[in-house]
């Protein structure tokens, strides 16, 4: 962001923006840019709500008035994502029990079959998904993860696959909270970024799909896969060995 | 809210690694009043259209997004993890406030919005990467008689 700033300037173009980390913006000094202190991937603060957005904008825009810079300004306000503990929501969307026997992908099934009205719901809501980066349909998608770690981690993979199986486990995530925003909870508040991911990696199959796929990733002898399962499969912080997938080897035919 | 002292300490200790070095010189663009600016959106939440490609493994890679765009057909394909997505879900004016500078226009806050707004992809790239591209956008954005550029990031 910083650096696109001062490319476009050098251009002749006059920048203005978000910050959202302002210590970056401190050391690379952009030409003018508002910190707001908002979660990292908000940077207009508050979904659906116009007023506040406009508010932000207004702020940033206003830094075109400066004669000189660089400017680094703060905007003033929260937007209150965080304003109540994690654990304040949770997910009012009835998840299928576990029943005696149930294979990692019969798991999976039933938990979309369960979420998929929720997530029709949404997208009606919402008139949009977000489903949709990878090219694949839900079947599609599920089946390339399960099958990916059915296949001891598919070491031919190349650079397309790889980065399909990325936005595949992106896809995965859409699908799921997006369901889980679609009924509001009994205290009808919306759920902390937090709160959505607490939920998503701790208490669905598809977190334990998707840990398990960061797992074979990170111990791949492919470079890029190995790359991508330390840095974009599982957040830091969520532990990919702390519920330790089903092996490969157990799931084999 | 994201303060570095709120963030999970790996997270911390991630954004601190980054190297931020500042770039050489000091450009500064002025240009008219508000209501005269032509503005463009560009944006690093790797954002394209549903029917183009997904973003790779080029960290400076952009895709243009058509200026009548409708939310529905955008979809996000950054690579990087470390940020939320269920805002962008809820409204994709709080990754990409297209509709609220369409606002801005109709209120003639602003002169006008650009034909077309711009999304890099961004995650793992060096500054300088992104010389080249930023010239090569900058070109077509001043084509379409672009004086301003209003930027968010993920």
């Amino acid at each position: 962001m910083n650096a696109l700033a001062h490319f476009l300037e050098e251009a002749g173009i006059a920048t203005t923006g978000i910050s959202l980390i302002r210590e970056h913006s401190q050391r690379m000094r952009p030409p003018r840019l508002l910190w707001v202190p908002f979660p990292l991937g908000r940077p207009l603060g508050r979904p659906n709500d116009a007023a506040f957005q406009q508010r932000v904008i207004a702020a940033a825009l206003a830094l075109l008035d400066e004669d000189s810079g660089p400017v680094l300004a703060d905007f003033p306000e929260d937007s209150g994502s965080e304003a109540s503990p994690p654990d304040a929501w949770s997910c009012p969307l009835p998840l299928p029990p576990p029943e005696t026997g149930d294979d990692r992908r019969q798991r999976l099934r039933r938990e979309l079959s369960a979420l998929r009205p929720w997530y029709e719901l949404a997208r009606t809501r919402r008139g949009r998904t977000t489903f949709g980066a990878s090219g694949l349909e839900l079947e599609g998608v599920a089946e390339l993860l399960l099958g990916f770690i059915e296949d001891a981690g598919r070491l031919s993979l190349g650079g397309a696959a790889i980065m399909q199986l990325k936005h595949a486990t992106e896809d995965l995530k859409a699908f799921y909270l997006e369901a889980a925003c679609a009924r509001p909870s009994q205290a009808q508040r919306e759920p902390s970024p937090s709160a959505l991911s607490g939920w998503l990696w701790g208490e669905t199959e598809a977190g334990q799909l998707l840990r398990a796929v960061g797992a074979l990733a990170r111990s791949s002898q492919n470079g890029l896969l190995r790359v991508l399962g330390e840095r974009a499969l599982v957040p830091r912080g969520i532990d990919v060995e702390m519920h330790p997938p089903d092996s490969a080897a157990s799931e084999k035919p | 809210m994201v303060r570095l002292a709120d963030l999970e300490p790996a997270e911390r200790a991630h954004a601190l690694a980054k190297r931020c070095e500042p770039l050489p010189g000091t450009p500064f663009v002025r240009g008219p009043g508000l209501e005269e600016r032509r503005i463009a959106l560009v944006t690093t939440a790797g954002l394209h259209r549903r029917e183009d490609p997904a973003f790779g493994t080029v960290p400076s890679a952009y895709r243009v997004i058509p200026g009548d765009v409708e939310a529905a057909d955008l979809v996000m394909s950054q690579l990087s993890l470390h940020f939320d997505r269920s805002g962008f879900q809820a409204d994709l004016n709080v990754v990409f406030p297209i509709e609220r500078f369409r606002e801005l226009e109709a209120s003639r806050t602003i002169g006008s919005l650009a034909s077309f707004h711009l999304s890099f992809m961004g995650a793992g790239v060096e500054a300088e990467q992104l010389r080249e591209p930023v010239r090569e956008v900058a070109r077509q954005l001043l084509a379409d008689a672009v004086d301003t550029v209003f930027l968010t990031p993920v």
